[in-house]
């Protein structure tokens, strides 16, 4: 568990540098004290994650389809590892059909996305996550029921 | 061998706080509401030594006003979710202006400013977290966890169900249940 005066700590694999670009800039309209580490790949993000030193992020948003590894890849990796257990992960995905939202669930996602149109919506999108995943850091609630479909 | 367990958040952290008070011989009184009432004068490697040992568990001292304020906010919530009897007949935003004695416009704006969510949704969030809890247990039925509590009627716990996780709750106990199957056949 966290206290509210600690930064949230946020990763993000996109392979898109304009989606890079976009969830940036709708991170840093939060009110919440934030430190954002972006990857192009999952690679990039899996080979930083195995770091020995690294301070664990609150949140990892996984873009769905991204060359080489891929977002589920990266989720199945992380959850078969007790060292992340305290990391939510959020799953962006281009689908909203209830199998997707449901399978991503069971391999151990926290949260779907479903890609939003435009960047208002985005931001709105990205807001409510943050602050619903920061309830469960800092409220001791149990990360491995965290469910957040959106 | 995988065994499945339940627990009690309350008396585990209770538990933890007598055994590390004990160990730094330091008297002690526990109170409600995640207070402590220490009866001596410690000295600073003392209390250091406590907040050290503390943390192993994730429990913090907290040792600012407003930090405290919202931890008493939270911990009153949490004690008339968890205890149907307890529940206040007058609104909430009553009962903990009586309770705590702040204008609960004051709260809220505390509340919102340091939490980044409402007193309301804090309420609701923690109320599904328990719904969640009944369901996994598997022992209620939805009437019976709606009732529990202190929904008016199944119908409106489904739809915050719903709105909280995104997800219906049969569907939130499929992916319990899937996720259990996947993590023993491993």
């Amino acid at each position: 568990m966290i206290t509210h005066q600690d930064p949230m700590h946020i990763l993000l694999a996109d392979d898109d540098e304009d989606d890079r670009t976009f969830f940036s800039e709708a991170i840093t309209e939060l009110k919440m004290d934030n430190k954002l580490t972006l990857f192009k790949d999952g690679k990039d993000l899996m080979d930083y994650l195995e770091l020995p030193n690294i301070k664990l992020p609150h949140i990892l948003f996984l873009d769905l389809n991204m060359p080489g590894k891929t977002g589920i890849d990266c989720l199945k990796e992380i959850r078969a590892n007790t060292r992340f257990k305290d990391v939510s992960v959020a799953i962006y995905s281009t689908s909203s059909s209830k199998k997707d939202i449901e399978d991503t669930f069971i391999e151990g996602a926290n949260i779907y996305i479903k890609k939003p149109n435009d960047f208002s919506m985005l931001k709105k999108v990205i807001k409510e996550v943050v602050n619903m995943n920061w309830q469960f850091h800092t409220s001791g609630l149990n990360i491995e029921t965290f469910f957040f479909s959106i | 061998m995988k065994l499945n367990y339940n627990y009690d958040g309350n008396i585990a952290c209770r538990t933890i706080l007598q055994d590390q008070l004990e160990k730094l011989n330091i008297n002690y009184q526990l109170l409600d509401l995640g207070q402590i009432e220490i009866s001596d004068n410690i000295s600073e490697d003392t209390f250091e030594e406590l907040q050290t040992s503390l943390k192993r568990f994730a429990i913090h001292i907290i040792d600012n006003p407003k930090g405290q304020l919202i931890q008493k906010i939270k911990d009153a919530i949490i004690e008339i979710i968890y205890d149907k009897e307890k529940f206040p007949n007058t609104t909430i935003s009553q009962y903990l202006a009586d309770k705590l004695n702040y204008r609960y416009g004051y709260m809220t704006n505390i509340f919102s400013e340091y939490t980044h969510t409402s007193i309301e949704n804090f309420i609701i969030i923690q109320k599904i977290e328990r719904a969640k809890k009944f369901i996994i247990d598997g022992e209620l039925s939805l009437t019976e966890i709606s009732y529990e509590l202190n929904y008016s009627s199944v119908a409106y716990l489904s739809t915050q169900f719903k709105k909280v996780t995104g997800l219906t709750p049969s569907m939130f106990k499929r992916v319990i249940d899937k996720r259990r199957k996947l993590s023993n056949t491993e």
